[in-house]
């Protein structure tokens, strides 16, 4: 262990993020000395402290709700990335599918996806299937639509320069297209990816017996608004930690695109 | 200083077309490029659009060829053309003797914008020449470098294209059409972007690297300047559809340098060109500018 390097980056990383921290902590406290203070009721208004301890008396409960409901989004997170962008690449490449699938996608891309999920009570039950396929559903536009971008969008004279070099469709695919598509399937990616777990969330709440989203419900229902605050801190824990994975995936991937986005940033300062 | 138009047929397509390899003695240039009665038309709608007109012009084994013209005249599609990437619709372009029928590889390709790959640092937008032709990179890296280093990126080859200015940028453009020592080489307005500083740096530069490989360079520009300071010939094409105007032989010594601005036949060549533009109406005299159109 290095701790000389170790806490000059902890100091660099506070002085970049103080700002933003100390705002952050100041809103905490104006919530809490302001509501005790204008003596708001706490089933409208808790003061940060008792959402705190509402949530440690019951945290097991909660916690195990959490889980139910970081499974379906990574279950369902996972199936859209799995299918998005193999389909992504097919309809890149075959005319048919870019006639035929392309428009469709767009089309149904239109339809508000959440309204489908009472449907998918009928079709698939209160399990962990509906909830998993809303989640796919969400995540798979977002994605697909931008991979589909990403691979179509090779620069002409990129290509044409790979033509004088008679390279044949494995090799261009991977020393050319599928790296310079892989900045667009991120941004679908990490769309994808903040649109889980609301997915996840509303999915529940239309039928469930478990997870953040019933858990939520049943809190709301008996006015126990110090456990709804703690369950929705919760859930965008969750789905912060689910972007940020996919952004260090990006970061180890595409690091000349991730740095370049850095540069252009500083030129602009 | 010879000047003839094109019907003045000056015989080098016929010299290239008697002399066969290792025929004998004679040091006469052989034709590497040829492009014969090459047209190219769009159709859309029905309606037929010639971009570019009957064109007849032969490139010698080992020259130094600059095409000018106006914006519009159809000097990159002739050069894609020679490459390939677009088919002619009438007439034949021959590389080698061989017809142009499909793209060709045996040849290196600047463009305008230096379209190096983001994630490849400099040395690696060298090696994708060899990588995509499917040849081993570890044996060409020795060669990449000294390149880099000819090109003036001795220091850089490990920097990544973002962290280039545009100068740089090309100059990696350039060494990754080099590093497999193709023949030929096309160039497309390869200093169209770079400030005028750069720009007279990259032709020096150019024409050292040129002297030193001395392989057929097709080079395409809309500087007067440039054209008659680099090239052995220059051919200057009309406006749209762009047919040839004429074939100038650039008689200055080589290494031109920077001394070659001070020739008198720098001068007498420039304003040839200057002087064919103004009577296509290219250029306007002054006191025609603008308003008078």
């Amino acid at each position: 262990m290095n701790t000389p390097a170790r806490s000059t980056a902890i100091v660099e990383w506070l002085r970049r993020r103080g700002s933003a921290i100390a705002v952050f902590a100041l809103l905490i406290l104006v919530w809490e000395v302001g509501v005790r203070v204008a003596g708001v009721k706490e089933y409208l208004l808790p003061p940060p402290s008792k959402v705190w301890t509402e949530f440690w008396k019951r945290h097991e409960l909660v916690m195990a709700g959490a889980w139910v409901t970081t499974q379906e989004i990574l279950a369902g997170y996972a199936l859209a990335v799995v299918v998005s962008i193999p389909l992504a690449m097919w309809i890149a490449w075959s005319r048919f599918m870019e006639q035929a699938v392309y428009p469709v996608i767009v089309f149904l891309q239109i339809v508000p996806k959440i309204a489908i999920a009472p449907l998918f009570i009928i079709w698939f039950g209160f399990g962990f299937t509906p909830k998993l396929l809303l989640v796919f559903l969400l995540s798979f536009f977002p994605i697909v639509v931008a991979s589909i971008a990403g691979f179509k969008g090779a620069d002409r004279d990129i290509m044409d320069f790979a033509r004088t070099t008679g390279a044949g469709g494995l090799r261009l695919f991977v020393k050319i297209r599928l790296p310079q598509a892989l900045p667009q399937v991120f941004t679908g990616l990490k769309v994808g990816a903040a649109l889980a777990a609301t997915a996840a969330v509303v999915a529940e709440f239309v039928a469930s017996d478990r997870g953040l989203g019933y858990l939520l419900l049943q809190y709301n229902g008996q006015l126990e608004t110090p456990m709804v605050f703690a369950t929705i801190v919760l859930l965008s824990l969750i789905g912060l930690a689910v972007y940020y994975a996919v952004e260090v995936v990006e970061r180890l991937a595409i690091p000349w695109h991730v740095s370049q986005q850095h540069t252009a940033h500083d030129a602009t300062m | 200083m010879n000047l003839h138009d094109l019907g003045g047929a000056d015989g080098d397509a016929a010299g290239g077309r008697a002399v066969e390899p290792g025929s004998g003695s004679v040091p006469v240039a052989r034709t590497a490029v040829e492009l014969a009665g090459v047209a190219k038309t769009y159709r859309r709608r029905g309606v037929e659009t010639h971009a570019l007109a009957s064109v007849d012009l032969a490139i010698r084994e080992g020259e130094f060829l600059a095409i000018v013209g106006p914006s519009g005249c159809g000097k990159s599609t002739r050069l894609r053309l020679v490459a390939g990437l677009h088919l002619a619709s009438a007439g034949e372009v021959r590389i080698g003797g061989r017809v142009v029928d499909r793209p060709q590889t045996a040849l290196g390709i600047v463009f305008q914008s230096p379209v190096l790959l983001d994630w490849r640092d400099a040395l690696d937008n060298v090696l994708v020449q060899v990588e995509l032709r499917g040849l081993d990179p570890s044996a060409y890296r020795e060669r990449a470098l000294e390149l880099l280093d000819q090109v003036g990126l001795r220091d850089f080859a490990d920097r990544y294209p973002h962290e280039l200015s545009g100068g740089m940028r090309q100059r990696v453009a350039i060494a990754r059409a080099l590093i497999h020592d193709a023949p030929l080489l096309l160039m497309d307005e390869p200093f169209g972007a770079l400030d005028a500083l750069t720009r007279e740096q990259m032709r020096l530069d150019l024409e050292a690297l040129w002297l030193a490989t001395r392989k057929t360079v097709l080079f395409i520009t809309h500087s007067v300047d440039e054209a008659v300071l680099l090239a052995d010939r220059v051919v200057v094409m009309t406006p749209r559809p762009g047919r040839i105007e004429r074939v100038l032989d650039i008689g200055i010594a080589r290494p031109r340098g920077l001394a070659a601005r001070r020739d008198a036949a720098f001068a007498e060549a420039t304003q040839q060109i200057t002087d064919l533009f103004l009577a296509r109406g290219v250029l306007h005299g002054a006191g025609r500018t603008g308003v008078s159109r």
